[in-house]
């Protein structure tokens, strides 16, 4: 009989009634945010800086990604864009579906002849200021298949390419390096001269 | 597993039906003439017996001397397979039938073969390159292009 009692339904309600209660009773005034470790400098919230330096800071910090995966080097940049090698560090994890919200080309594959017109147009349609990354063997020359009568021999036939990764495919580690190559590039932009 | 009839005893029997009609044959394959490609293929197809409602590949080769074009065939209520050839000569226009009217599956495989091989197929609803663009001077697969 004890244990009926101990185990009823009306019993566990009000334990757990008692339970929100005193979290209740306890939390009535909010926890203070942990701030201690903020500079005097931020707190004013004042920062010294040239505007060139403040949007290149911007613009190579979230690159956004457009999708262009031709062949075998879009598995190297999923590796690269997942959470072991975790491009989401640089403020890039979104992969746009369109090239209007992206400002960065990764061509990961081999591109075919057939295939190049519909690279150019999404090329074409990127808002500037727009860069590419011409990721592996194939993107920079053509690769294994340049004497094919159906492969691109590079990617710089048809857009200007600003990064390249050699390998076949190049490790994320290499695609990583790429990309900060890249950010380097884009912080020597000077609004004046547009650096390029 | 599927079954691979043997061409040989096939062979056999399509000389019977149609008498002059096979060129050559072997235990894996045999080979048709061509004027009797579609009436032999139709006869695979329909008869209960053989019932070879399945095309599942059609492939090309080039011997330089002719182009070989493999069909690869299965009947899938009976479980077994048969692989049927035919050979067209020349290399400015080889030419064979098609066989889209039989199975729908050669629709684009054949369409695949005129594009690399250049082997056009009489009776195809929409015979054009599927693979290159339309204007690619040739056709890459075949012995002499280079």
């Amino acid at each position: 009989m004890e244990i009926e009692e101990v185990y009823s339904s009306e019993q566990l309600d009000r334990a757990e009634g008692e339970q929100i209660e005193a979290l209740m009773a306890r939390s009535q005034e909010p926890i203070p945010d942990p701030d201690e470790w903020l500079e005097e400098e931020l707190k004013r919230n004042i920062l010294l800086t040239s505007v060139d330096a403040m949007l290149d800071w911007a613009r190579r910090s979230s690159m956004w990604t457009v999708v262009c995966f031709p062949a075998c080097c879009a598995f190297e940049f999923i590796a690269t864009a997942a959470s072991r090698f975790d491009i989401s560090r640089f403020g890039m994890e979104i992969i746009r579906a369109s090239p209007r919200q992206a400002d960065l080309m990764i061509t990961a594959g081999t591109l075919t002849w057939k295939m190049a017109p519909q690279v150019k147009r999404i090329y074409d349609q990127m808002a500037e200021p727009k860069w590419v990354i011409a990721m592996g063997a194939c993107a920079i020359s053509g690769g294994i298949f340049r004497s094919s009568y159906s492969v691109v021999p590079g990617y710089n036939r048809i857009i200007p390419v600003d990064v390249y990764v050699p390998g076949c495919p190049p490790r994320p580690e290499a695609l990583l390096y790429g990309i900060r190559m890249l950010q380097k590039k884009i912080a020597k932009i000077s609004l004046v001269n547009q650096g390029r | 597993m599927t079954i691979a009839l043997s061409g040989k005893e096939i062979a056999h029997q399509m000389e019977e039906k149609f008498p002059q009609s096979i060129i050559e044959s072997s235990p894996e394959w045999l080979v048709v003439d061509r004027q009797f490609l579609l009436e032999v293929a139709a006869y695979l197809k329909k008869t209960p017996k053989l019932d070879f409602d399945y095309l599942a590949a059609i492939t090309a080769v080039d011997y330089l001397d002719y182009f070989e074009v493999n069909y690869l065939l299965t009947s899938l209520r009976r479980n077994h397979s048969l692989v049927l050839k035919a050979r067209c000569y020349g290399r400015d226009n080889p030419s064979l039938p098609s066989v889209v009217s039989l199975w729908r599956s050669a629709d684009f495989q054949e369409r695949e073969i005129y594009d690399l091989f250049g082997i056009s197929f009489e009776g195809h609803p929409n015979l054009k390159r599927i693979v290159l663009w339309d204007g690619f001077q040739g056709h890459p697969l075949r012995k002499d292009y280079l």
